[in-house]
């Protein structure tokens, strides 16, 4: 049975996620040394060798963002038919992504990758995506995605949910509706609860 | 104060629900150990020593009569029939049943209250000054924004995983009693030039591991922009804070990295898309939260009350409480009165079931049944009139609430330390005990004066005693309990970061040290001079050597 979450119903997942093969190496983990580093910080990358060793198979793939950079040009025809969705992990800076892609609505889904469910990056990321970068298709929360963020990421642009494998998506769908009054205006209801009704 | 419509209430109802599936979901092994910590500590719920310990929200410290009843009735039915008001204007349990949370929660959502946010790597409970609205020198009363935020910081969904906890206190007060600049946003509030209640914004103070005092990120802000300005700071610091380690993960060590120069950059840069959003205060919706904290209904009154007077003439008792503990009030024939959650000899900050009923009557019947909570963690009544003070007096007396020690050595503040914590390294609520019966003789504890003494028992420093004017910080040896002893540390507009005199002392040494710390200042003190003044003016040096001196003494 799918874990996938769209919208307000579970749905088959018709992508395939593309991920680059482990060569053997050591994982890299960029250290903190520099200030500009931070949001790298201890957190794990794809080196070129890896990257160059993908696999792109046929279908509807979700390509890592560092993937689809080094194949852009081969990927070009595919993404225009709507198979290739972009995949974003909460290290990466949104702003450099975008400034790559240039418009972001060609890819019919975009994914965000939270390595930890306490990584709260991703919010911000889908927070901007869709009010700062205008992204209107399929937005996706894909890794440690667990039922309790799913209120939060609904709220901050997301619609749809990978549950994690070992977890029960028809149990997380509840909680989309855990609250029916949010206090503060946010990307799903953009009025703050003052505005919205007559308190 | 604030009361809950349909939506607030809604909201606390629906958050009961949340968290009773939650607790059953770990309870039946279906959430991880790991998984579950994330979501119970969003809900003030630490697993310590002892038991787990339950933090409730009393949102910038106010509380109904109400609400503390209940608050005592709950200590008694799931804990231990006390509670402990601690420096965030919050109340803790000691030891409530995991179990038996989501019913605690159920019955504090029957008087307006809940636990959200009181811990977690989220926005926290915001606080502010026990005088608000009441304060002389008040220029804006802070209370209605602080509702307004704690509306807006509620489940925000974006900064719901910060990487680390986010403080924010407000205060509109000339002297800083919120205590802003060791907040990780202080928001202090003025009227600028054109007479507009604008905002000064200070960023980046914390205490903790790597105490650091704030900095300006803004001069002036308009109150419109309160949320969307914070909404860009957190932002920034959402992204960029550090997340690989704990104890670089608050923003402070980001502000401090970066410079405050580069910090502000950004966050101006990502207001400009975030000002003017939905979320930028109305009039109208400040008017509507504000209407919650209008004046009290006050008798017009004069500035003297004879009965009053003569109290104070007849009866030292009274006269010494009326000293330390009543304040002056913004109204003529009315004061703020401080009942001391610090008794010599015992945990400060604790207060039975039945202290807390008593303090309840008390505000019913002469404070409009509201009381405050304060972060140096003693009770506040803000509204009582003149000639009620002496009965209050008694009636407090009775029940333990009037040690005439506010503001004195033995007012002090403490975390609840070893005997709790987990994290502690040593225990502190012993060490304030001692001092406290060291320094048990009334007459010498006022002829000493002002002093402000925090004990925390480690470096996470939730006793802040960095800024205390003595500091006493539990440091682990060997496995084996020391503590370090600082001074000049303070809060308030001159906030400033405690000296540490030398090495650390052992606990029966600790009433002894404190003991010569005085020494010197009654020793060197000018006669103006409150103990911080002297530390100031005369150096830590002259107060270093007679603590050692007569420490190699007794080691001879
Ligand atoms: C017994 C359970 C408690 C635990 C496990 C605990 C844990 C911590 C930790 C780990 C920090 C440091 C966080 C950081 O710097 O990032 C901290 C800070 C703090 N805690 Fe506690 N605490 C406890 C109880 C209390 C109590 C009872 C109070 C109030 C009396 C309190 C007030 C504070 C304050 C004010 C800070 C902020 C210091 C700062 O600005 O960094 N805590 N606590
Ligand atoms: S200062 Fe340390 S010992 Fe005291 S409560 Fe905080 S974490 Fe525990």
């Amino acid at each position: 049975m799918s874990n996938l979450i769209k919208d307000n119903a579970i749905v088959a997942d018709e992508w395939t996620r593309v991920i680059p093969p482990n060569l053997g190496e050591e994982t890299v983990r960029k250290q903190a040394g520099k200030v500009v580093l931070f949001k790298l910080t201890g957190e794990e990358t794809f080196s070129d060798e890896q990257i160059a060793a993908t696999l792109i198979p046929a279908g509807k793939v979700l390509v890592p963002f560092t993937v689809w950079r080094a194949n852009k040009d081969a990927l070009a025809n595919r993404v225009s038919q709507g198979e290739v969705g972009l995949l974003i992990a909460t290290h990466e800076a949104i702003e450099d992504v975008i400034a790559e892609v240039k418009d972001i609505n060609v890819f019919a889904l975009v994914a965000v990758y939270v390595e930890r469910f306490a990584d709260g990056r991703i919010f911000t990321i889908g927070n901007l995506l869709r009010t700062r970068f205008g992204f209107k298709n399929e937005l996706r929360a894909v890794g440690d995605v667990l039922r309790d963020q799913l209120f939060f990421l609904k709220r901050s642009g997301f619609n749809s949910y990978l549950i994690r494998a070992d977890r029960n998506a028809q149990e997380a769908l509840r909680s989309l509706t855990d609250f029916s009054e949010p206090y503060q205006g946010a990307v799903d209801i953009a009025q703050p609860a003052w505005r919205r009704t007559n308190r | 104060m604030y009361k809950y419509d349909a939506i607030d209430q809604q909201l606390v109802n629906e958050r009961v629900a949340q968290y009773r599936d939650q607790t059953n979901r770990y309870l039946a092994g279906e959430l991880s150990e790991e998984e579950f910590r994330p979501l119970r500590l969003q809900n003030g719920l630490y697993i310590q020593r002892q038991a787990p310990m339950l933090r409730i929200a009393v949102p910038y410290g106010m509380l109904s009569s109400k609400q503390l009843r209940k608050l005592g009735e709950i200590a008694k039915k799931y804990d231990k029939a006390y509670g402990h008001f601690s420096t965030r204007q919050n109340l803790q349990l000691n030891w409530p049943k995991l179990e038996d949370v989501p019913e605690i929660l159920a019955e504090l959502a029957t008087v307006e209250m809940h636990a959200i946010q009181t811990s977690g790597n989220c926005i926290r409970n915001i606080t502010t000054d026990q005088f608000a609205g009441v304060a002389p020198d008040e220029v804006i009363d802070p209370r209605t924004m602080a509702e307004v935020m704690r509306q807006w910081s509620t489940f925000h969904p974006e900064f719901a995983l910060l990487p680390r906890k986010f403080k924010i206190a407000v205060s509109g007060t000339e002297q800083d009693r919120a205590i802003v600049q060791a907040h990780d946003i202080g928001m202090e509030f003025y009227v600028d030039a054109k007479g507009q209640t604008a905002i000064k914004v200070w960023v980046g103070g914390g205490l903790g591991r790597t105490p650091i005092l704030g900095t300006v990120i803004r001069e002036h802000l308009e109150w419109q922009h309160a949320l969307t300005y914070c909404e860009a700071i957190i932002r920034v610091y959402n992204i960029h804070g550090r997340r690989d380690n704990a104890y670089k993960a608050r923003i402070k060590i980001l502000v401090k990295a970066l410079g405050i120069e580069d910090f502000k950059q950004q966050v101006e840069a990502e207001w400009l898309h975030l000002k003017d959003n939905p979320n930028t205060i109305t009039e109208a919706e400040l008017a509507r939260v504000g209407q919650h904290f209008e004046s009290m209904p006050y008798e017009t009154l004069p500035a003297h009350d004879s009965s009053f007077d003569s109290a104070i003439a007849s009866n030292p008792a009274f006269a010494a409480w009326v000293k330390r503990c009543v304040h002056t009030h913004k109204q003529s024939g009315y004061r703020a009165v401080t009942l001391s959650l610090k008794p010599h000899g015992h945990a400060p900050g604790d207060i039975t079931s039945e202290q807390m009923a008593v303090v309840a009557d008390l505000a019913d019947a002469y404070s409009f049944g509201e009381l405050r909570a304060s972060h140096e963690q003693n009770l506040i009544l803000a509204d009582v009139k003149l000639s009620d003070l002496l009965p209050l007096w008694e009636k407090a007396r009775a029940a333990g609430l009037a040690t005439p020690n506010i503001g004195l050595l033995t007012d002090i503040i403490c975390c609840p330390g070893g005997d709790f914590c987990s994290l502690a390294n040593a225990k502190s609520i012993p060490i304030a005990e001692a001092i406290q019966m060291q320094f048990d003789n009334l007459d010498y504890l006022h002829d000493i004066g002002d002093l402000e003494l925090n004990i925390s028992g480690c470096m996470n420093a939730c006793g802040h005693h960095h800024v205390g004017h003595i500091g006493i910080l539990g440091v682990d040896k060997d496995g084996s309990e020391w503590y370090q002893v600082t001074i000049g540390g303070k809060q308030g507009n001159d906030a400033s970061i405690g000296s540490v005199i030398g090495p650390s002392f052992s606990a029966d040494e600790m009433p002894g040290v404190v003991q010569r710390l005085i020494e010197v200042y009654i020793q060197e003190r000018t006669p103006e001079e409150r103990f911080i003044d002297t530390v100031r003016r005369i150096g830590v040096p002259p107060f270093k050597a007679h603590v050692y001196a007569s420490k190699e003494a007794a080691n001879v």
